[in-house]
């Protein structure tokens, strides 16, 4: 089973400019998590502070009982190969082919024999559709297959931890629906806690049992996918609906005088950049390619979403229950109440201490600092 | 203001104490993790081979006129004492106890530690340094330790070429332009210099040439902004390292002179 990572009031600044204040939250083992935001808000700083690349101000990363933040530098080592890391744009070694790139890990930290280590590298450049690629050098391959080669030799030593700094940014939609599938097949087999940082709304629909987002230096919400997906915070919506109207804006904050502007604009009839539909709502999770066995952490996300599913707004709750097939809503003990839609209720997330609250309930007001 | 920014010290001057600092943390690690095992064979003998090939020639061509340029001021000077016999013992010492020691060391930084400082950059900024972090593969010890035990090794090997070169070049231009007389020349050799000269170069050329890696090492590490940086990172690596060297060979020439009592006195 994967490692459990459990951060708590992580803090980081570039001198006095602070990227995140106070961000708590645990990646459930086994789980698959997505992390969204707009672009600037510090979500490859978040990933870069969790493996110890930046040293966070305040705060502790807590994976299989070692702190990232304050353990030594020989431990920090240690602890960093339960990790698999994707880089943004792949991060190989230049002055080495794919194959080598893939095979460093293994030559540096078992005492594989050479075959054994071929037979490694070529499996999981095959899994990533790299097969024949393998003698070519980094700067010669599209940014596409440098990507996927970054992720076949993050994988290499069936790391506990699976971290993806977005995966889908210069993939073709296809091609990041089948890494997204990769991701859960993945998942499925080596039971993998994974985090996926990304701005891929259709990838955060579909692939996380968990998803959080970071606005405003603050982490708005992480919990169940259903929570963040039918909720009614006006960020959430903007967000996952891609339009200019929220308070978003073109460069991370945006003031009132420019939200009424906007809005007067839309109230004019211009297009707001938005799809005709709201994207809100719980869409069908992507499950393991058929033949693969049950993905265990979806099971125990199960039970542990049911447990506290009193806890949860309403919207989400539904969410939840209608996902479920007869047999499990049988199992549970619950019952679906179709209420009017999602875009009719109001969040109430401040009571949702557990797993989905508001770190700071005051993070709107919080512009003027 | 957040504590994280208020823990910073911020003096004028506070800035060049951190940098400081960092880079003797930089060294510091570096030798520590000479001792630490796997040694990477490879990495150090393909940096040896790559220093010494940007480096070789560059310095064979500089030892000839360094030689010829203290031959001749010395050879005019030591005329007008009316100590011509000594012209050979006063340029055996002039090389080998300063001047092959400081050009080997430009050559190392300017050649070897440049390349070095380019080469180390440019994997910052395209993060592989960061990936090899992450692998659990501390990049000190893969890929500075060797660059620095490489320049060192190079260092102390060219000390000896610029040496013997340097007074080859002397001899020659003594005896040859200057009309000196060979013999005098050559058995002044010992007169003056003594074996403990020859000690404190070798020393001397191994200091720098660490000094030269881990400079370059570390200005590669701290890119400021982008490629742009890695530019401007190698400038002031190689500008860096010349301000080190030539205060580290003040002081380690000041303590030689005091430590070691000259022949005959």
């Amino acid at each position: 089973m994967g490692a459990e990572v459990v951060i708590e009031g992580l803090t980081k600044s570039f001198g006095n400019q602070a990227i995140w204040r106070d961000v708590t939250l645990s990646l459930p083992p086994g789980e698959v998590s997505v992390m969204l935001g707009p672009s600037g808000t510090g979500k490859s700083v978040f990933l870069k502070s969790m493996i110890g690349l930046l040293k966070p101000d305040r705060g502790s990363c807590v994976v299989n009982g070692v702190d990232i933040v304050t353990c030594s530098e020989a431990k920090l080592y240690e602890t960093r190969k339960l990790f698999g890391v994707l880089f943004q744009d792949g991060a190989l070694f230049g002055s080495m082919d794919l194959y080598d790139n893939v095979a460093f890990p293994l030559r540096e930290h078992t005492k594989k024999s050479e075959t054994e280590i071929k037979r490694i590298v070529l499996e999981k450049l095959e899994l990533t559709g790299l097969q024949g690629a393998e003698h070519k050098l980094p700067g010669e391959i599209s940014g596409g297959m440098r990507k996927r080669a970054g992720l076949a030799r993050a994988l290499v030593l069936d790391p506990e931890i699976i971290l993806c700094d977005e995966p889908d940014s210069g993939l073709d939609p296809v091609r990041t629906a089948y890494l997204s599938q990769l991701l859960i097949d993945l998942n499925a087999q080596i039971d993998a806690t994974i985090l996926i940082v990304t701005h891929n709304i259709n990838l955060a629909r579909t692939v996380p049992d968990n998803l959080g987002m970071l606005f405003r230096k603050e982490l708005v919400m992480f919990g169940p996918r259903e929570v963040l997906l039918t909720s009614d915070e006006p960020v959430v919506e903007q967000f996952l609906n891609g339009r200019r109207i929220g308070p978003i804006g073109m460069s991370e904050e945006k003031d009132a005088a420019q939200m009424a502007a906007e809005q007067a604009h839309v109230d004019a009839g211009h297009h707001d950049g938005s799809g005709a539909e709201d994207l809100r709502g719980v869409v069908p999770q992507i499950e393991p390619t058929p033949g693969l066995p049950e993905r265990q952490g979806a099971r125990r996300r199960k039970d542990r979403v049911m447990q506290i599913l009193h806890t949860l707004p309403e919207a989400a709750r539904e969410g939840i229950i209608d996902s479920l097939t007869d047999a499990e809503r049988a199992r549970y003990n619950v019952r679906s109440h179709r209420r009017p839609p999602a875009a009719s209720f109001r969040g109430s997330l401040h009571e949702t201490q557990e797993i989905a609250r508001l770190p700071r309930q005051d993070w709107r007001g919080a512009s003027g600092r | 203001m957040t504590p994280g920014a208020a823990k910073q010290a911020d003096f004028p001057g506070a800035g060049a104490l951190r940098e400081t600092g960092r880079l003797c943390a930089l060294g510091l690690d570096v030798l520590v993790s000479i001792f630490r095992r796997p040694f990477q064979t490879r990495e150090f003998i393909q940096q040896c081979w790559f220093i010494a090939s940007v480096t070789i020639l560059p310095t064979a061509l500089v030892a000839i006129p360094f030689g010829a340029v203290i031959a001749l001021q010395l050879g005019t000077l030591i005329v007008q004492l009316g100590a011509q016999s000594f012209t050979g013992a006063a340029s055996v010492l002039a090389i080998i106890q300063q001047a092959a020691p400081l050009v080997t060391a430009l050559l190392v930084a300017g050649a070897g530690g440049s390349a070095i400082c380019a080469d180390i950059g440019s994997r910052t900024i395209r993060e592989e340094i960061d990936a090899m972090a992450v692998l659990g593969v501390s990049p000190v010890q893969r890929l500075i330790v060797p660059r620095v035990l490489a320049a060192m090794l190079v260092a102390v090997l060219l000390n000896g070429l610029v040496s013997v070169v340097g007074v080859m070049g002397g001899y020659f231009f003594t005896v040859v332009l200057q009309g000196g007389t060979p013999g005098a020349y050559l058995s002044s050799f010992s007169a003056l210099a003594q074996l403990p000269d020859l000690w404190v170069s070798e020393l001397k050329a191994l200091v720098f040439g660490f000094i030269a890696g881990v400079v370059a090492a570390y200005r590669g590490l701290h890119p400021k902004g982008g490629p742009k940086g890695v530019g401007d990172a190698v400038n002031q690596a190689v500008v860096i390292t010349f301000l080190l060297l030539f205060f580290v060979n003040f002081v380690l020439t000041a303590v030689y002179l005091q430590a070691v009592p000259a022949k005959g006195s």
